[in-house]
């Protein structure tokens, strides 16, 4: 299977000006450019500063960005029709608690997706798609409809809004810190249906993450990024055993393993 | 003169609940280890295991709605609850005994829970005081302990006299920091300064007993190692003498520590050294837990496939009559439902587990 270009980056920057006399610049991202191919996974890592969200959030078009063009599927998404761009592109984010609100059962939150998702749709076949998606994401339908968020741990209502995002059947996932809220012992479930989407779905995923371990243990590429700008990027391996730049070596040295100790 | 004890921390049977308007709620039930000189031990575990309330309970004052049901700690062997008093209380000493309690009390807070233990807290480095400058939160924890102190005075530390302030500088170079952060606001210094700063300051009077609750789980990496390499140093620098480790995060743990403790549902279920838990798991839980842990590996050989753990900790409201591990266990036999396990010693171990299959 030759496997194209899904979403291409291109000299993407995002600068903050504040002050209308003394003018100051911070940089949030500075001329990155990378290209996902379809069906694969790609980790971006990197310290906290370094700009993996503000990427994260341009390409879900949560915020502009200053210069610089995001191709998806051939066509420039800044001049896509939001409501169509989401039917492709789909977020998880770091803290699944925020994402449901505590009056609602957790239904709501598929529901208000089912809606845009098939607009004409009837209630048996809305139930149907729920039993169906959720066996999909390894919940148990009959245990989750109907409880409210609070009745449910944090790795299960990830998993719902893997299941929400799953809905509009997207190309795309963009993952940002999925698992740092969960617990260790739930962490690796996440994961492995993340294997899982890609393995028998096709679905692209950008996996965000400062995680080492998860980024070695999902991706087929990775890309290192350092105060806002790509430090390295390559396959998982090149990257991981034999990094070119002195900062990836550096950052390498400091994760703390099972398999190694520091000196 | 006491005797030079090397068994720095002790807790038998220690027991700690919460009680308010959700119930009571057995959060460490009957947990029992000790800890020797010159060892950092490690508590692991998933989220509310009961780590934490652990840590609470070890530093002798609870906070509000966690307390302290039965079992006993000792710091460098002297308790550090007190036991009520045998004989019957009566209408004519009740107040006697009030009077003596509240004596014995203070003088374990005075000799123990301020000089012997140091307790570094979840998140603290976020509790520093935003409107103070770092010195002034210094003088303030100093004032405590020295009701007339003032900037420059002569004070008594491990029996040499020496000035305040060449203590608190040369202390926080020991831990890495420039004298300069005394002058700065908390906000103007980076997560990693502030954790050290936090650790400083809670190690000013070489505490033999250091207690830290999660101490990198909000930094990054590289900060992760300065700061354990800090705690190593501590411990070289003869500033404490142990160091009681809890974090959640097992590959920071085999950096650091030379034993472990696992911990599931408030109790121990597995101790042992480092390399026995994360190489040899005794225990199913322990097994599971190394399994699920997406671990970063330099020679490229990552985990084939991790495995989850089904299911949920239980509810420790209602704990489970038998293992607490059975409903989510693979290797469960019908004895475990029914019969708390107790501690078993396989084979050429000299670390117990609290596992049925162990059963000789």
């Amino acid at each position: 299977m030759i496997s194209q270009n899904i979403l291409k980056v291109e000299n993407l920057s995002k600068k903050y000006v504040s002050g209308i006399i003394r003018t100051i610049m911070t940089i949030g991202v500075l001329n990155v450019s990378f290209e996902l191919k379809e069906g694969h996974v790609v980790s971006l890592v990197g310290e906290s500063g370094s700009g993996k969200s503000t990427v994260a959030n341009i390409i879900l078009r949560f915020i502009e960005p200053t210069e610089g063009n995001i191709f998806f599927d051939g066509k420039n998404i800044l001049k896509m029709n939001k409501k169509k761009y989401y039917r492709m592109v789909q977020g998880i984010f770091q803290d699944p608690y925020s994402s449901f609100n505590s009056f609602y059962r957790i239904d709501h939150v598929l529901k208000q997706a089912y809606s845009y998702a098939r607009p004409n749709y009837t209630r048996s076949s809305r139930q149907k798609e729920f039993i169906d998606i959720l066996t999909r994401v390894g919940l148990d339908p009959y245990e989750t409809l109907g409880r409210y968020p609070h009745q449910i741990s944090g790795g299960q209502l990830q998993r719902i809004l893997i299941a929400r995002a799953l809905l509009f059947e997207p190309k795309l996932l963009i993952a940002d810190e999925p698992t740092s809220m969960i617990d260790s012992s739930s962490r690796a479930g996440i994961l492995n249906l993340f294997k899982e989407l890609k393995q028998e779905y096709n679905i692209t995923i950008l996996f965000i993450t400062h995680d080492i371990g998860q980024a070695q243990y999902l991706s087929d590429r990775v890309i290192v990024m350092k105060n806002g700008e790509i430090i390295e990027q390559g396959a998982t391996n090149d990257v991981f055993l034999y990094p070119k730049e002195s900062y990836t070596q550096n950052l390498l040295n400091c994760v703390p393993s099972l398999y190694r100790k520091w000196n | 003169m006491k005797k030079l004890s090397v068994e720095i921390l002790k807790v038998e049977n220690l027991e700690g609940y919460y009680k308010g308007s959700f119930g009571l709620v057995q959060a460490v039930d009957g947990v029992s280890f000790s800890v020797n000189k010159g060892e950092i031990v490690g508590i692991a575990g998933e989220s509310g295991c009961g780590k934490s309330t652990l840590a609470e309970l070890i530093t002798g004052v609870p906070k509000p709605l966690l307390f302290h049901g039965k079992g006993q700690v000792f710091v460098n062997q002297s308790p550090i609850y007190i036991e009520m008093p045998q004989y019957e209380i009566t209408k004519f000493n009740r107040k006697m005994i009030k009077n003596k309690v509240k004596k014995q009390k203070e003088k374990v807070r005075k000799d123990i829970l301020c000089s012997e233990i140091g307790y570094v807290p979840q998140a603290s480095q976020n509790s520093l005081n935003p409107v103070l400058k770092i010195k002034k939160i210094i003088r303030d924890v100093m004032k405590q302990r020295y009701p007339n102190y003032k900037a420059g005075m002569q004070m008594n530390i491990g029996g040499e006299l020496i000035l305040s302030n060449d203590h608190i500088i040369n202390h926080l170079e020991k831990l890495g920091l420039d004298r300069s952060i005394l002058r700065k606001y908390p906000h103007e210094l980076s997560g990693g300064m502030k954790q050290r700063t936090v650790v400083g300051i809670s190690t000013l009077y070489k505490p033999k007993l250091l207690i830290v609750d999660e101490p990198t789980s909000a930094l990054d990496v590289t900060t992760q190692k300065i700061l354990i390499d800090t705690f190593l140093d501590l411990l070289n620098q003869k500033i404490t003498d142990t160091i009681l480790f809890i974090s959640h995060d097992i590959p920071t743990l085999a950096q650091i520590c030379t034993r472990c403790i696992i911990m599931y549902a408030g109790k121990i279920i597995e101790m042992g050294t480092m390399e026995e838990i994360i190489c040899e798991p005794l225990h199913p839980y322990t097994e599971e837990l190394i399994h699920s842990i997406a671990s970063f590996n330099p020679d490229g050989t990552a985990e084939t496939e991790l495995k989850a753990i089904t299911g949920n900790p239980p509810n420790l409201r209602e704990p489970p009559k038998g293992c607490r591990f059975y409903p989510r266990c693979e290797k469960r036999k019908d004895e475990c439902r029914e019969n708390e396990p107790p501690y078993f010693y396989p084979k050429g171990k000299k670390n117990p587990v609290a596992c049925w299959i162990y059963k000789r």
